[in-house]
């Protein structure tokens, strides 16, 4: 009772902001959501009447865990990564979805279509580089470990995710072997080893707005990064490319927080942002594919070429991993917290 | 006023002695003192001792196995640990897993689990989808048949452990053990272990912080406490301003000026100081500076109000009588600020412990304090017995050193003066 109460008041002082909210819609921020207001939310109220009330998380899942627990929901939809949508749909923190309402399964790309949310867009996790600063491109994750060949300082998240892949793919592993190796604790074990060699040379970030300024300053001279901010900062004349080889994929999803107070204006607003030609334009703002199968056709291919999705750059690419994320990630990020502490 | 000059008329025909009157006058005063303080008291209770509590309590709470499959362990009471528990236990296990299946139990005990043993996660949800078992199966025999992990003892032993009403896990694990398959308490391996280390980094790096501060600190209240009133107004002011300003801000400004392009090596590098820029940020140098810009008012404030109440006759007592200048400030002025000195650096050093936003913008991995890793386990991890239990080392190793420190030199600090 005493918990629930504490509960009840932090999601009210959370939610506060968000209150007589038409649709409440709560993604990451940035470039990408900069994008779904030019793509969805305005031409949703424009065709709706709708009103959408924008709002940013960095995918805490505790601030929807409180909101459900203490039954003050006050999002309506919520932009989430895959793992806490399987971890959230489990823990009953989502609705499940009625695809009557949305659109036909079969329209869009099968990993996008789950119990609890569907699929807005496919990011990329890749190497990034700043092409003033190089005279020779790196090519893969082992050149992002050869200090010899291109000295300087290079970025990782911080995080085990996504690092330890990459150092699996630097240590010669096959992408399509990567998650049953780290699945050993051999396997984990030769991961952090392989970190350790460069472990002097990495500058750790936490927001992805971070690596695309820290290679254009020249504090970096490569960098993961998520694909989208890449191209963001290409567009204000920055020199930073992008090596597809070795690149992580991912989706993000729309879920609706479990007790929503406007579940039909929430499908509304999904059915809306799920069409292809509202999800092409999307993908036009931030290089981020879409998931609606038919959004490809109606988009300018040079617009295509930049996205994670294009054929050329799926080559070498690969997906990871949620359940084994959902299932070894608490376990490997305390790991990581204390490797990298010291 | 007027109800207690009643009550103490002394006039005789009343037979009720004196003391007795006034004591029930003090009582009446009391008993008023305690109403005005009365909704302090309930502040107090509700916004702190309450949310400490629940806090602890949490810490070693342990509802997810024990709530939810109450007669599995039950009936694992009577195992003996040795070979596979009977099949009773097995059909206690499907039935109450089935029972569980597609609601926030089965998450509930799947993540409980996988905290003692990464890969139970999936071997409970998948033998959950996977039941009811088919009619007519042996139930040992059905959930083998879904998972061979089932075979293992180690799991039920695991099971039985997780399913304690309360539990040391997350205790243990804020300092860096764990409960091995036996049952004894054994030490984290080294490549796991953390918690302590960043406990002992925020003790050093409290202490350092607060060394700095007084360093910085003490001049600046002298000279503050000395100059006429019209210029120690103004370092006043100046002392105050940036207290005023939000620690966000302050550590967003210090990012701007320590960065490799920022004005701090753009100035080194120009006076050619330096021909590389030095890294100032994410490092510990650039925690220390922001921390003490941070921290400094706690220290100053303090030390400013007690050198304001020494009198300047001692020092020229001390001259007059022969003492150089500066034994005179040794012996005489210094011991007179130490009250100034301890409540400052007790001030500092507690709000240093529980640092946060800062270490997190202008650290890296390595210089991040306690309060880095509870607001992980809170936000990220949404692992909050471990929050608990780190917020819980924290506070009980903050009260600690509180006790050795007026014990040993808050308390003979005052002393000394008196």
């Amino acid at each position: 009772m005493k918990t629930r109460l504490l509960v009840t008041l932090i999601a009210a002082i959370a939610g506060m902001s968000f209150a007589h909210a038409d649709v409440t819609v709560i993604s990451f921020g940035g470039a990408a959501q900069a994008g779904q207001k030019k793509a969805y939310y305005d031409p949703f109220s424009a065709e709706s009447g709708i009103k959408v009330i924008p709002g940013e998380y960095n995918g805490e899942m505790a601030r929807i865990t409180a909101m459900v627990q203490a039954g003050n929901v006050t999002w309506d939809v919520v932009e989430v990564e895959s793992p806490e949508l399987v971890r959230g749909c489990e823990e009953g923190l989502f609705e499940k979805l009625d695809y009557s309402k949305i659109g036909n399964k079969a329209d869009f790309v099968p990993e996008a279509v789950t119990d609890c949310g569907i699929g807005t867009f496919v990011w990329s996790t890749a190497l990034a580089y700043n092409a003033d600063t190089l005279k020779e491109a790196p090519t893969s994750w082992a050149d992002f470990w050869n200090v010899e060949k291109f000295p300087g300082k290079r970025g990782l998240r911080k995080g085990a995710k996504y690092t330890l892949e990459f150092a699996l793919l630097a240590d010669g592993v096959a992408p399509k072997d990567i998650y049953k190796v780290l699945e050993t604790p051999e396997g984990v074990a030769r991961a952090f080893a392989k970190l350790d060699q460069i472990k002097p040379h990495i500058v750790w970030w936490e927001a992805g707005a971070q690596p695309p300024q820290l290679l254009a300053s020249g504090d970096l001279v490569m960098s993961s990064v998520y694909n989208g901010r890449i191209a963001a900062a290409r567009k204000e004349g920055r020199n930073l490319e992008i090596v597809w080889n070795g690149s992580i994929y991912d989706f993000d999803y729309w879920a609706i927080p479990k007790g929503s107070p406007n579940l039909a204006d929430a499908y509304k607003y999904i059915e809306f942002a799920s069409r292809p030609a509202p999800q092409a334009q999307f993908s036009a703002e931030v290089p981020y594919g879409p998931t609606n199968n038919a959004a490809v056709g109606t988009m300018d291919p040079a617009v295509a070429a930049t996205l994670p999705t294009s054929p050329a750059n799926l080559v070498g690419a690969f997906a990871t991993d949620t359940e084994f994320w959902v299932e070894y990630g608490e376990d490997l990020e305390q790991r990581f917290n204390a490797w990298a502490s010291r | 006023m007027t109800a207690a000059s009643d009550t103490l008329d002394p006039s005789p025909a009343r037979a009720v002695p004196l003391k007795r009157q006034l004591r029930r006058a003090e009582r009446r005063k009391n008993l008023l003192f305690m109403a005005l303080i009365l909704p302090l008291a309930v502040f107090v209770l509700a916004s702190f001792v309450l949310p400490i509590g629940s806090l602890l309590q949490r810490s070693i709470a342990n509802p997810e196995v024990h709530d939810n499959l109450p007669e599995t362990l039950e009936l694992l009471d009577d195992w003996s640990g040795e070979g596979l528990p009977d099949e009773a236990a097995f059909v206690a296990l499907a039935r109450e897993l089935g029972a569980a299946r597609g609601t926030p139990a089965i998450a509930d005990i799947a993540k409980r689990l996988n905290r003692e043993q990464p890969g139970l996660r999936s071997l409970v949800m998948r033998s959950a989808r996977a039941l009811p078992l088919a009619e007519g199966t042996p139930a040992q025999d059905g959930l083998i048949g879904i998972d061979e992990r089932w075979r293992d003892p180690v799991i039920w032993e695991t099971i039985k452990r997780a399913g304690s009403p309360t539990t040391g896990f997350y205790l243990l694990g804020a300092i860096d053990r764990t409960i091995a398959d036996g049952g004894e308490i054994v030490k984290l391996p080294k490549e796991e272990a953390i918690y302590l280390d960043v406990l002992v980094r925020t003790f050093e790096m409290s202490v350092i912080v607060t060394v700095a501060c007084l360093l910085l600190g003490f001049p600046l209240a002298y000279l503050m406490a000395t100059l006429p009133v019209r210029h120690a107004n103004t370092l006043m002011i100046l002392v105050l301003l940036p207290f005023w300003t939000s620690v966000l801000v302050r550590v967003a400004a210090w990012i701007v000026i320590l960065q490799n392009e920022g004005l701090v090596n753009k100035l080194l590098m120009w006076l050619g100081a330096t021909d590389a820029p030095i890294r100032l940020l994410f490092n510990r140098t650039g925690v220390y500076i922001a921390m003490v810009h941070i921290l400094l008012p706690f220290m100053v404030l303090p030390l400013y109000s007690v050198m304001k109440g020494i009198s300047p006759v001692y020092m020229r007592a001390a001259v007059s009588l022969g003492c150089p200048p500066f034994s005179s400030f040794w012996k005489i002025y210094f011991p007179l600020t130490m009250p100034g000195i301890a409540a400052g650096s007790l001030l500092v050093f507690i709000v240093c412990m529980g640092f946060y936003i800062t270490p997190a913008l202008l650290g890296g991995p390595g210089d991040q304090m306690i309060s880095y890793f509870i607001a992980f386990y809170t936000n990220q991890a949404v692992n909050w017995g471990m929050a608990a239990a780190l917020s819980a080392v924290l506070l009980a190793a903050t009260l600690v050193l509180y006790a050795l420190y007026t014990r040993y030199l808050g308390g003979n600090a005052v002393n000394k003066i008196r």
